[in-house]
């Protein structure tokens, strides 16, 4: 099958691909990116566990073609990190609320989390619990997880505020 | 990786519909929701593909200057809902596609794929169907302009020919000008599912606010294809604003409705949501449109 | 204690949030080739040809094996330790691939190729030719004079048939005065629902077949391997590295036997065996479905004469654990209230379904779902108050099961009921709640449970722990016990640090087992590890302190009795005075010119015994009755797992318990087409897995006893907040109704049937 170059900004930084065009944007950021913490639940856009940003909105990777990626803007959970090791508050949140058992849905958690702590006004755990309805997690039952993306809103609120 | 065997790329809609009439066959590829998972499955491995995912020209939302709403296909239920033209004249249109799967399923799921994947249980297809939409059906011919009422021809069979690419779909002014809707999605979840049944309903009161002019109702999943009842419609036509509202229109729903048994849900079940759905959007369109229930 | 109990953050959380945790599909070499099962499309029938020239013509086909070609041994499963004794053996009616289809999806064939399209596409190019029989659904048909035989050992379909009796139970019964409660339970097929898919990837190796694998027993899959191929324990290896969840699926030898076959076809080079999510729903296990039959006498001071049950469990096309899953069940039934005489008789029945296999709290969910709406039924009839006949009846301190010798050493049980009882008013909201009319209307329910710690003495309780010193004084923790999500790792570090006396900082957990090197464990189930492992480990680190201290004692010249370890450093007994770093012992111990010894230590635990864990769940629901939906308004569950080790986490399983409780009562279930045993909703969207927003905020408590034979008061917690969600929403269904519904879920199709034979629907 005919391969593509694809270009585009993974995690800050501008990269071109070669990729099959029956590629996923997961099968790209998996296989030729090397991105891991990318998973797969579902492959069919039902579990939200290969949740990336694409221009700041989150997607599910394993139902989006790698081939419109080209000019997109995308960020995985390695772009939370730096290579010091330095992590996100809202990646501290899932550490310090035990937002974490398996830790194989985490990933598309705190994707799918970005947008809603971003948030200039506070929102409501139903309204926190409705943005990560796309993400399935079969071991916390979700309290903890509501918790870290609480508790990181009302962070980065305060913080604005602040400045 | 997906197994489709040809992929067109085209770079504008003049492309895409000359792709689209030498290759019939092909399928459109919009957001894929639909299509990248039937190839997983494995029901369309091996087809063509034309992508128009990228085709910015049949992205937005427009007011037209005949005050018609103009949503291009390609645009996402997460843009629709969001967008201040939705919000202001036809919100419950926002609120039905809101409810689809979860955000990831609204950022890549498009409208335009929504209502030609044909299902009766697409969620945006039952606020069209009242609001009276015209779909602009476009080919190397021209544009057909066509009721999305005739649209629906059989459960995923809809009136698209293969040359065809939908590229708009319009609400006229007169259909949606002093209205209030309200769409009740009854799925298992509320998140992340299909409906068991859908209702969407729109008034239009009195003047004094004490009677109906005009409810407009549609259904999905009570019947093979989403559909208006034009009985329960009939019997509010200029009904006050009562208990006996809600019923004359929950009994004339069941007149236009045939539900099946499915394992997902039985008949008698439909049935039951049928009315119940039918009262309660009623209900909440009335109130929105500023009238309250008596009795 | 200085760290157990601390409510400290998982030791695996930061690779977890960073992405840097590996997984088993993140660990396939690139150059893998890809495994595609051909599954049967009928469940009861044999495979007579194949016609595979299509298939082989797929380019990138590299090897194509059916049935015909399998070795012809029948392995078993189930992860259950292995018994020496035959007639304790697990069950070995399946062989890699079946020429005998016994249900929907079984598995016919194996393509290997290049790439994962050309498996899949070749796969779909097979052309079987079957004989087929009317598939077996039911426990009912398959019971039937002249029913097809599933499995030919068992000619009657019946897996195990087993009885037990307490007492006379025709003798109780003629008690004057008693009252008989009668009611019939039934609960569905659901599944695990683990977000990472079954899959695994094997190559060969220095003469080995190593199989990394998402499981959460690698040394029983290591000895399932050996079976299945008929090679040697050696052979095998077994890697497990982080899982994304188990829940009793992966307890299992899943799709490990059947890849370490089909490396050796290919010359050992790697191949990556993945099931696809529907796969995984529909051709791993599920959860049994069973129907009880329960009879009770009860006098007019509320206590229970006698008790009878009759369970039915359907355990689809394979043994796997077979008849392990209804005898807890209904050993359950007779633990929670050990009153009067009891009698119960349960069946195992092969049917043309899926496997059913372990499923977190085996078997007990069940049971707790039909035992605890049946005693809300008894409620009802009697007008007992419902806490009172529970206090009444219930197991108390000191209880020895007669059957099992199971010991209550320890209980908390009524204490959780009052906090719960507390937390939700539920006396005062049962009575307001009582008489209700119109539409929708609020109810409170409760449910208690009780539940084992490990498997002894049904099955063998053993572990193995190593502990290395490192030069740095810190240490290396070697287990068999795996980490599935539950948390084992953090407690384990926590466990390790406060008996050797180091700082968290310096544990190691070793996560990923490696069956060539990790000591022996059974692995994660039963809500075993934390006991029956933290004995081993707590036994290794006492052994590993005295080594490092007989050393300190060397460098100190000073008797090792007179030394201790707090936080790092070698002090005097019962003085905090810091003698010398243990990161000084280590150096020294390891590259002393005098005296060199690597400090390590590694220990054996057998458990012999076991103890029960309690708790309760309490609910409030709304219910909507045109609509057909139950609302929970507030839930929590109160638990008894002696010392909470570390309160983080155990709240975590607890709402995970809880949440997967709420799913058993109100969401899930499988579905089958009725003509052909084919699953209807084998993926996340038709199954009814619920989403963050049908959840409503958890609550979780606990009542903190000291388990004497835990090795830190600790009981089982795991597995337990699943087993008392369900009956609870039942009953508190039946508070707000009147409508007692005898299965589970309460979806709302069940709900319109039940309301509408209640009259409430018209
Ligand atoms: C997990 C999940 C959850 C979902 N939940 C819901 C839900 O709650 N409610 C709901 O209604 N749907 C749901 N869907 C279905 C799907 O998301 C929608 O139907 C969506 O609108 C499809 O649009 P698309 O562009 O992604 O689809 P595509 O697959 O690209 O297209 C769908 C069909 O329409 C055709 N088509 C698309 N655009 C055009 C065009 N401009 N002209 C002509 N033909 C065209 C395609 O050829 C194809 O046949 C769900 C899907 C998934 C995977
Ligand atoms: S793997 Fe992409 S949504 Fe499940
Ligand atoms: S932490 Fe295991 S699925 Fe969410």
């Amino acid at each position: 099958m005919a391969n593509k170059n694809i270009t585009c900004t993974v995690n800050g930084k501008q990269r071109t691909f070669a990729v099959d065009v029956r590629s996923s944007l997961s099968d790209m950021l998996r296989g030729n990116a090397g991105l891991d913490s990318i998973k797969h639940g579902c492959d069919v856009g039902e579990c939200g566990a290969c949740t990336v940003l694409i221009n700041g909105k989150p997607f599910n990777s394993c139902i989006y073609m790698a081939i419109w990626a080209e000019g997109k803007d995308i960020l995985t959970l390695e772009g939370l990190s730096d290579t010091k090791g330095t992590i996100s508050d809202i990646q501290q949140a899932f550490i310090d609320e035990g937002a974490v058992q398996c830790g194989f849905c985490t990933p598309g958690f705190i994707m799918s989390s970005i947008p809603i702590i971003n948030k200039d006004t506070p929102s409501s755990r139903e309204e926190i619990r409705k943005q990560v309805a796309g993400n399935l997690c079969r071991c916390t039952g979700y309290e903890h997880i509501v918790d870290a993306i609480e508790k990181t809103q009302k962070k980065r609120i305060a913080e604005k505020k602040q400045n | 990786m997906y197994n489709f065997n040809k992929l067109y790329e085209p770079t504008s809609v003049e492309e895409a519909l000359r792709l689209k009439k030498e290759h019939p066959e092909a399928l459109l590829l919009a957001g894929g929701s639909d299509i990248l998972i039937k190839i997983r499955e494995g029901k369309l491995a091996g087809c063509d593909l034309i992508n128009i995912y990228m085709l910015e020209e049949l992205r937005g939302i427009c007011l037209e200057d005949d005050g018609s709403i103009l949503i291009r296909p390609l645009t996402s239920f997460t843009d629709v809902s969001m967008h201040p033209v939705i919000k202001g004249h036809v919100p419950v249109l926002g609120e039905a596609v809101d409810q689809i799967g979860g955000p990831q399923i609204r950022n890549i799921g498009t409208i335009g794929g929504n209502i030609c994947n044909g299902v009766t249980s697409a969620d945006s297809a039952t606020t069209f169907k009242t609001y009276d939409a015209v779909l602009e059906l476009t080919s190397m011919d021209g544009i057909r302009l066509l009721p999305y009422a005739e649209f629906n021809l059989g459960p995923g069979k809809v009136d698209l020919r293969p040359d065809e690419i939908m590229t708009g779909i319009r609400i006229p002014k007169e259909s949606y000008e002093n209205t209030y809707g309200h769409y009740i999605k009854y799925a298992m979840r509320r998140a992340m599912d299909i409906a068991t049944l859908g209702c969407s309903v729109n008034v239009r009161l009195s003047k004094s606010k004490d009677s109906i002019d005009r409810l407009r109702i549609a259904f999905g999943v009570a019947a093979p294809i989403p559909i208006r009842s034009t009985h329960a419609e009939e019997s509010a036509q200029g009904h006050a604003l009562d208990a006996a509202l809600l019923e004359a229109v929950a009994e004339g729903a069941l007149a236009d409705v045939t539900p099946r048994t499915s394992w997902r849900a039985s008949k008698e079940f439909r049935l039951q949501l049928v009315k119940e759905l039918a009262r309660r959007a009623t209900k909440a369109a009335v109130e929105k449109a500023g009238g309250t229930i008596n009795g | 204690m200085n760290i157990i109990g601390k409510p400290l953050n998982r030791v695996d959380a930061y690779d977890k949030v960073t992405g840097k945790a590996k997984y088993t599909p993140d660990l396939v070499s690139p150059h893998a080739l890809h495994a595609k099962v051909l599954h049967s499309t009928i469940a009861n029938g044999w495979v007579k040809e194949f016609d595979l020239s299509e298939a082989w013509k797929v380019e990138g086909v590299v090897d194509i094996v059916t049935c015909f070609d399998v070795p012809d041994i029948q392995f078993p499963t189930a992860g259950h330790p292995w018994s020496t004794e035959p007639k304790h053996q697990d069950i070995a009616d399946r062989k890699l691939l079946n020429a005998r289809v016994r249900c929907y999806a079984d598995d016919i064939a194996a393509v290997v190729a290049e790439t994962e399209i050309a498996a899949e596409v070749a796969v779909r190019k097979i052309k079987v030719t079957y004989e087929e029989y009317t598939p077996i659904l039911s426990i009912e048909d398959a019971m039937k004079e002249g029913a097809t035989v599933i499995h030919e050992e068992k000619p009657n379909n019946v897996v195990v048939h087993s009885s037990y009796e307490i007492g006379s139970f025709e003798e109780a019964i003629k008690e004057k005065g008693l009252i008989k409660v009668v009611g019939d339970y039934e609960t569905p097929i659901v599944t695990h629902c683990h977000i990472e898919p079954a899959n695994s990837f094997a190559y060969m190796e220095d003469g080995k077949i190593v199989v990394v694998s998402s499981t959460q027993i690698p040394h029983i899959v290591r000895r399932v391997c050996s079976q299945a191929l008929g090679v040697g324990f050696g052979t095998i290896r077994i890697v497990k590295p982080y899982i994304g969840g188990g829940f009793g699926n992966k307890q299992d030898a899943l799709t490990e036997p059947l890849n370490a076959y089909l490396t050796t076809r290919v010359g050992g080079r790697p191949v990556r065996l993945a099931y696809t999510r529907e796969e995984t729903f529909a051709c791993t296990r599920t959860r049994h479905a069973m129907k009880f039959h329960i009879e009770s006498y009860i006098r007019p001071d509320g206590s229970f004469a006698a008790r009878s049950i009759e369970a039915y469990s359907n355990q689809g096309a394979y043994a796997s654990h077979a008849h392990a899953l209804v005898a807890n069940s209904v050993n359950g039934f007779r633990m929670m209230y050990p009153v009067g005489a009891i009698k119960g008789e349960a069946y195992t029945v092969y049917t043309n379904m899926p496997t059913a296999g372990a499923m977190r709290a085996y078997g007990i969910p069940q049971i707790g779902f039909a035992l605890e709406a049946h005693v809300d039924d008894i409620v009802a009839k009697t007008g007992f108050d419902s806490i009172k006949i529970r206090k009444q009846n219930m197991m108390k301190l000191g209880f020895v099961d007669p059957v099992t010798t199971i010991t209550c050493h320890s209980t908390g049980l009524e204490e959780c009921i009052d906090k719960g009882e507390k937390y939700l008013s539920y006396t005062k909201k049962r009575k307001e709640y009582e008489k209700q009319d119109g539409p929708i209307r609020r109810g409170v329910g409760m449910a208690i449970f009780c539940y084992k710690t490990g498997v002894y003495p049904i099955s063998l309780e053993t572990s193995a722990v190593r502990m290395l010193l490192n030069q740095d004084g810190s240490l290396q923790v070697q287990m068999g016990a795996t980490e599935i999500g539950q948390g084992a790792d953090t407690v384990f570090a926590m466990m390790a640090a406060e008996t050797v006396g180091l700082t968290m900082d310096k544990i190691h957990m070793v996560s990923k087992q490696d069956t060539d090197v990790t000591p022996y464990d059974t692995g994660a189930y039963a809500s075993r590890q934390s006991y029956v492992s933290g004995l081993a480990l707590k036994k290794t680190a006492e052994t590993f302190k005295k080594k490092l201290l007989e050393f300190a004692g060397f460098m100190l010249k000073c008797d090792p009795w007179d030394l201790d370890i707090k936080e790092n450093y070698i002090v005097h007994t019962n003085k905090d005075e810091r003698l010398l770093s243990v990161a000084e012992v280590a150096l020294e111990s390891c590259y002393s010119m005098t005296n060199s010894q690597h400090i390590s230590a590694e220990e054996t635990h057998h458990c012999t015994d076991n103890t029960y864990s309690f708790g309760v769940c309490f609910v409030e629901v709304e219910v909507d009755i045109p609509m057909c939906q139950v609302k929970v308004l507030d839930i929590i569950n109160v638990h008894d797992s002696g010392t909470i080790l570390n309160h983080q986490t155990a709240r975590g399983q607890v709402h995970g318990g809880m949440s997967m409780g709420l799913g058993y009562g109100l969401y899930e279930r499988h579905l089958f087409d009725p003509k052909t045993g084919r699953m209807y909703n084998d993926n996340l969207l038709d199954y009814k897995l619920m989403t963050a927003l049908d959840t409503p905020d958890l609550h979780a408590d606990f009542v903190e006893t000291y388990d004497p034979t835990g090795p830190y008061g600790n009981k089982s917690l795991g597995e337990p907040p699943t087993i008392p969600v369900a009956p609870a929403i039942r009953n508190a269904v039946l508070n707000a109704t009147g409508v007692a519904i005898n299965a589970i879920p309460l979806h709302p199709q069940r709900l319109f049937g039940a309301f509408t034979d209640a009259g409430l629907i018209k």
